[in-house]
Order: C-alpha cells, then sequence, then structure tokens
C-alpha cells in the first residue's frame, strides 16, 4: 500500500486502518459488543464456573466484589486505584499505538516512585507544599521517562527488538529502586527497608466533594484529575496533532513512514519518553497520594494488568476510562470478596487473564466477520515483516 | 593457599558457591532451552512464565503425593506442554497475536496456581524432602568441583536430571545445526514461505516447538520446586520465565550459549547469597542486576543488531505474503 492511504486512513485514529467494507456487516455496535463487552462476559461467566467447582457461591462473590469496591466509601480507594492503572494505561497507549512494544512498565514504575518518596520527604521541609509536589510529579515523569532512553536508543539506531531490552530494564530498575530505597533513602529512624514517611499533610490533596468523615484518609487525591486530563491530552495529542498522525504512521507501518520522510528514530525516542513519562506520573500518584512512603519489597506489578485493558479500549485513550475503573473496582473489592470467601486474592488475576484470552479468541472471530484488528501485533507484524527498510 | 583457611573462601564456602548457581541455573537452562527453540521456529513465547508457574505446581503436587521426584518432573513436563497446546492453538492455529497471548497465559496461571494452591493446601504447607543425587565416581571427590558429601552437590553432584538437562542442550543444539527437523525448525522462524513450499508443514513444525517449549519450561518449573525449593508458593518463579526469554534472545539461537547464560545467571544469585554468608558488604540487589548491566552494556557497545529470526513472532498465514 502506498503511503498516502496509510495517511488518510489514519485521519480518524480511533478506527483500525484495515477496518473496510467488512464491518458494515456486523455494525459498529455488534463490533463494539463482540470486541470490547463480550470477553468481559465471557471472563466473568467462566471465573463464575471456576468458582463454583470450588464450592464459593459465584453471585455472593461477584456481589462482595461490588460492595468491597464500591460501597462504605471503598469507591474512594477504587477511585484512587484509577489514577495510576489510568496513567499507566495512557503511557501505553501512546507506544502501542506507534507500534512498539513497551513491556518495562514495573521498572519505570518503581523507580520512579522510589525516587520521589526519597528525596519528596527532604524536600517538603524546604519548600511550599504545592510546589514541592508538582516539582515531584515532573521528576517522577522525567525519571520514567529517562528509564526508557536506553531501549529507545538501541531500537532508534540499532533496531535492537524492544522486548527484550525493555524487559532488560525492567529487572534492572526494580532492583536499582530497592538500591536506593535501601540505601540512601532509607529511613533512619527504622530498620524496615523503607523511605521516609511524608508528612500527612504534605501528600495529595483531595478532590472537593468526595471526602469522608468516617475514614483516616481525606478524599480522592486530585491525582485523579490528573489522569484523566491525562487521558484527554494524549486523546487529543493521538487524534487531533501532527505528532500524533505521524506515530501512528509510524505504528501502521515503518515503511510507510520512511517513505513519508518522517523521522522514524526520533518518532520512536519520542513514543517512548512519552510512555515512560506517564508511567512516572502513575508512580507519582500512588506515591503522593496513597502510600506516602515505599517499602523495599512493595512492587504492584501493575504494568501487567494494564495491557489487556488497554486492548480491550482498542488504544483509545478516553475509552479505556471505563475499562480502568472496572479493573480498580474489580481489584479494591476482588481483595475484599476473596478474604470473605476464603479465596486468594490472585483469582482477581485469573479474570484478567481469562479476559485477555477472550478477547484474543473474540479477535479472531471478530477478525473474520469484521475484519481488521486494533492489536499492536498488527503493526508489529508489518514493521517487521518489512524490516529495516 | 592462606585463605582457604578462613571461612568464606574455605572449600565447603566455595562448593555451596557453585552447587548455588547449578542450582539457580538449571531451571533458567531450561526454559531458556525451550524459549530458543520456539522463537527459532518463529514464536515469541511470553506466557513462558506462567508455564513454568504451573510445571512448578504440578510438578510439586505429584512429587509430593506420588512420593517420587520423577513423576514430578514427568507431571510438570506435561503441565507446561499442556499449558502452551492453547498458545498453539491461538498462535499457531489462529494466527492470533503472540504477546496478547502470552500474557494472558502468564496472568491466567498465576491466577490459578494460586487459587488452587489455596484451595488445597492452606493449611498443610508441605514441602519435599531431599532429592538424591548422582555423583560421578573419581570426578566428584575433587575440590570444590567435585561436592561428593555435600548438601547440594557441586558440579560432579548433581541430579540425574540435571544431566539430562545439558545432555538435552546438546542434543538441542545438535538437532538445530545438523538434522532436517533442526532445518525445518529454522525456516518455521526465518522463511516459513519457503517451508511451505518444500511440502512441510509450518502449524506443525512450529506447534512442536512450542510444545516443546512449553515442556521444557513446565520441567524447568518442577525442578524450581522440587529440587530448589522444596515448596511450592506463587512467588516461586518470580520473574524467571521473563529472564528465560531475554536469555534465549541474548543466545542468539545457540543452545549452548542459552547454557552459558543460565548458568552466569544462576552464579550471580549464588554470589549475592555467598556474599551475605561472607558479610561482604554487597548489596543483594546490585548482584541481581548484574548480569543485565553486563548484557546491556555488550549490546550497546558490541551488539549493535541482535539476531532475531525474520519471522518472529509473524503468524504464518498460506497463501500471504
Amino acid at each position: 500500500m502506498t503511503e498516502t492511504t496509510a495517511a488518510a486512513e489514519l485521519r480518524e485514529p480511533p478506527r483500525p486502518r484495515e477496518v473496510t467494507g467488512g464491518q458494515a456487516q456486523l455494525g459498529r455496535g455488534g463490533d463494539f459488543f463482540l470486541r470490547s463487552i463480550l470477553p468481559l462476559v465471557l471472563a466473568l461467566g467462566t471465573g463464575a464456573i471456576i468458582l463454583a467447582a470450588i464450592g464459593v457461591d459465584p453471585i455472593q462473590y461477584y456481589k462482595d466484589v461490588y460492595s468491597g469496591g464500591v460501597q462504605f466509601a471503598a469507591w474512594q480507594d477504587s477511585l484512587m486505584r484509577v489514577a495510576p492503572l489510568l496513567l499507566i494505561a495512557v503511557g501505553l497507549i501512546v507506544v502501542f499505538r506507534a507500534g512498539i512494544w513497551n513491556l518495562g512498565i514495573d521498572g519505570q514504575f518503581l523507580l520512579a516512585a522510589a525516587v520521589i518518596s526519597g528525596i519528596g520527604s527532604r524536600f517538603e521541609e524546604h519548600l511550599p507544599n504545592t510546589i514541592n509536589l508538582l516539582l515531584l510529579f515532573v521528576i517522577a515523569g522525567a525519571v520514567g521517562a529517562a528509564w526508557t532512553i536506553v531501549p529507545a536508543l538501541l531500537k532508534a539506531r540499532y533496531e535492537l527488538n524492544e522486548i527484550i531490552t525493555t524487559l532488560m530494564m525492567t529487572f534492572i530498575g526494580i532492583n536499582l529502586a530497592q538500591i536506593l530505597v535501601k540505601g540512601p533513602f532509607q529511613d533512619p529512624s527504622t530498620t524496615t527497608p523503607q523511605t521516609r514517611a511524608f508528612d500527612f499533610t504534605a501528600l495529595l490533596p483531595s478532590i472537593p466533594g468526595t471526602e469522608s468523615t468516617s475514614r483516616r484518609w481525606p478524599g480522592v487525591h486530585v491525582g485523579l484529575l490528573v489522569a484523566v486530563a491525562a487521558a484527554f491530552v494524549v486523546w487529543f495529542l493521538m487524534s487531533r496533532t501532527s505528532l500524533g498522525l505521524r506515530l501512528q504512521v509510524l505504528g501502521a507501518s515503518m515503511r510507510s513512514a520512511r517513505h513519508m520522510g518522517l523521522d522514524v528514530p526520533r518518532l520512536i525516542i519520542v513514543a517512548f519518553l512519552l510512555s515512560g513519562f506517564f508511567v512516572g506520573l502513575a508512580a507519582a500518584t500512588e506515591i503522593l497520594g496513597v502510600k506516602g512512603y515505599q517499602r523495599a519489597d512493595w512492587n504492584p506489578a501493575f504494568g501487567l494488568w494494564v495491557v489487556p485493558l488497554v486492548f480491550l479500549a482498542r488504544l483509545h485513550a478516553i475509552g479505556v476510562i471505563p475499562y480502568v475503573v472496572l479493573l480498580s473496582l474489580a481489584s479494591i473489592g476482588g481483595d475484599y470478596a476473596a478474604q470473605n470467601a476464603g479465596l486468594t486474592p490472585q483469582f482477581t488475576l485469573l479474570l484478567v487473564g481469562l479476559t485477555l484470552l477472550f478477547m484474543a479468541l473474540t479477535e479472531w472471530i471478530a477478525r473474520r466477520t469484521a475484519g481488521g484488528s486494533y492489536l499492536p501485533g498488527a503493526s508489529y507484524r508489518r514493521h517487521r515483516a518489512e524490516g529495516a527498510g | 593457599m592462606f585463605l582457604a583457611a578462613t571461612g568464606v573462601f574455605s572449600e565447603q564456602a566455595l562448593t555451596a558457591l557453585v552447587a548455588g548457581a547449578i542450582l539457580a541455573g538449571v531451571p533458567l537452562m531450561f526454559a531458556a532451552l525451550g524459549e530458543l527453540v520456539s522463537q527459532r521456529a518463529g514464536v515469541l513465547n511470553i506466557g513462558l512464565e506462567g508455564m513454568m508457574l504451573m510445571g512448578a505446581y504440578v510438578g510439586f503436587v505429584a512429587a509430593y503425593h506420588g512420593g517420587s521426584e520423577w513423576l514430578g518432573f514427568g507431571a510438570g513436563l506435561l503441565a507446561g506442554a499442556g499449558v502452551s497446546l492453547l498458545m498453539v492453538l491461538f498462535c499457531v492455529r489462529w494466527g492470533l497475536d503472540q504477546i496478547v497471548t502470552g500474557i494472558a497465559i502468564t496472568l491466567t496461571c498465576e491466577g490459578a496456581t494460586a487459587l488452587i494452591f489455596e484451595a488445597e493446601f492452606a493449611e498443610s504447607r508441605p514441602t519435599l524432602g531431599a532429592t538424591d543425587k548422582v555423583a560421578i565416581p573419581g570426578l566428584s571427590d575433587l575440590p570444590v568441583a567435585g561436592g561428593k558429601g555435600e548438601s547440594n552437590g557441586s558440579i560432579f553432584t548433581q541430579p540425574l536430571v540435571v544431566y539430562l538437562g545439558l545432555a538435552l542442550a546438546v542434543l538441542v543444539a545438535w538437532i538445530l545445526r545438523r538434522t532436517h527437523m533442526g532445518l525445518n525448525v529454522r525456516a518455521a522462524g526465518d522463511a516459513p514461505g519457503a517451508l511451505d513450499a518444500a511440502g512441510v508443514s509450518v502449524f506443525a513444525t512450529r506447534s512442536w516447538a512450542v510444545l516443546f517449549a512449553g515442556a521444557l519450561a513446565g520441567l524447568g518449573g518442577a525442578f524450581l520446586a522440587i529440587v530448589g525449593a522444596g515448596l511450592f508458593q506463587d512467588t516461586i518463579v518470580g520473574g524467571r520465565g521473563f529472564i528465560a526469554i531475554v536469555l534465549a534472545m541474548l543466545a542468539r539461537s545457540r543452545p549452548l550459549w542459552a547454557v552459558v547464560g543460565a548458568m552466569l545467571f544462576g552464579a550471580s544469585l549464588s554470589i549475592a547469597d555467598w556474599a551475605q554468608v561472607a558479610q561482604i558488604n554487597i548489596s543483594t540487589d546490585f548482584v541481581f542486576m548484574l548480569p543485565f548491566l553486563l548484557v546491556l552494556f555488550v549490546l550497546v557497545v558490541f551488539g549493535r543488531r541482535a539476531y532475531l529470526p525474520a519471522a518472529l513472532a509473524l503468524p504464518y498465514e498460506r497463501g500471504t505474503r
């Protein structure tokens, strides 16, 4: 295909470039149901069968997930969980749309978290709170972005496979974060390997109206607003700006991007830096809004959780929001429900994994009926097949 | 040697160091070896972590109930292969995205093993006894490398499955390089169209490669649980599957390099333990990081392009270019 058609088809980004006349057979609603709702329904159904098989009442379990995630002010926890997950999702959308696999989320996240929890509690005495928090957000983003530089340069310059390099950088990042927490950032007043906790008043302020009198936490922190804003920014960036278009051309076909005269190495680096930046922000919301300090062994491993959502939402930055809310609810409520049912909290992981499997399956069905695929695999495939060019 | 007399450089301590390296390296070796064959055939198996976990769990349960480690290894192998059937179906047969499927497999297995283990062994948390070791006559009397009579053995005193694994690595290297079967596997990764044109089924070749990878990952997981830890817990694999993927990619499709890489990695894990015993003030986190830093340095300075099969992660569809 030629570069002009690639550009033309990409002008409306949420639609995949392969989706052609075939989609009409199914209609937009049917396509949406098949690809974005059905996998969830199937996963929940299979989960229910598994629950019943091990002697747990599935209806009670899902009820518990709901009440543990929403009722009795748990909705605040769920909403606060949305912030880091959404920021990670948004970061993934940028790279995946550019046809690049950033699988090093956890390293970027933990390193950014370690740096700000280490230096933040020292800054807070010297700086006004608002400036301190803003500064820490920027630093976290910068650390997250910095951690993608090596894979970005290696891919841009030598076309070294970014799956290897980001995975390696994530191991290095996790260990480096532990070194930082146990070493220079260690809280001298305790032997537990952890950073000094922030002063309670120095954490992110809460959104007015979300306060709860019955809880220690004042309310949902403003990190949620940052995350939602980031989702809109990325949606705007990817669908309304020239940079977004260029990134998507790169994702659709590296060869087309070259033929169009785009600076491919620079685009690769930009995509990587942006995704690392958002992952860093995610770490900032979790540390400055919820945790207040970091323990050396803390690793929420959000990275793999978010990947399925991003695909379910067809790499749409705003479309991913409901999925993130759902996952946050499931992860907060899932802990409660699992405890009630005497199960391990990892059951939620099983549900996420099943969703992804069913998604792949419905993708296969959808491809036959509607054609096209939103998975970056399609672009990955093309770009590898076309090779260095 | 005057150092030999002081604790940490004593023969015993050094033997423990070598034994630790092997103990940590063997599961990685199995998994990386399987992954390498799968990658060579053009399938990037990101679900390795999940396959290792399933192998660890099923292997542990079989060894615990059956009372034989061989039953455990066999069961782990089958469990890994069973999980990889999903990969065969989704990625080889239907050409779905390999990375998405792989992540799905890893997540599902993490959830499933934790769930079943908690349901079955929540109270008892059983452990297994030590595994029998084979001491090679003569060589096992050597200092440090011999390891006769040591609790974890050394190079020449290991469970039989370790020797079999090393032999398998040599065999795989030979098959890949010198046999028709190996040529088919390589072609499935480099030029699936050409393989198809030659009348060999790309699907079958890739399916066997993926099954082989799953089986070896399962065996590696079973080794972790049965020989390494003697117990199962949901964090037992702890990212080793992903490390094995990186090792396989870095081995540039040479099985013996995968073995060397796995052992090097095992050594760094073992050095961390050893340094702790020796009270050498070096961060264990830093030692864990070291192999990756080294590899990254090599990549930046010399590597330029890591070799990967041309059709890696590309589903093959007949009749398309």
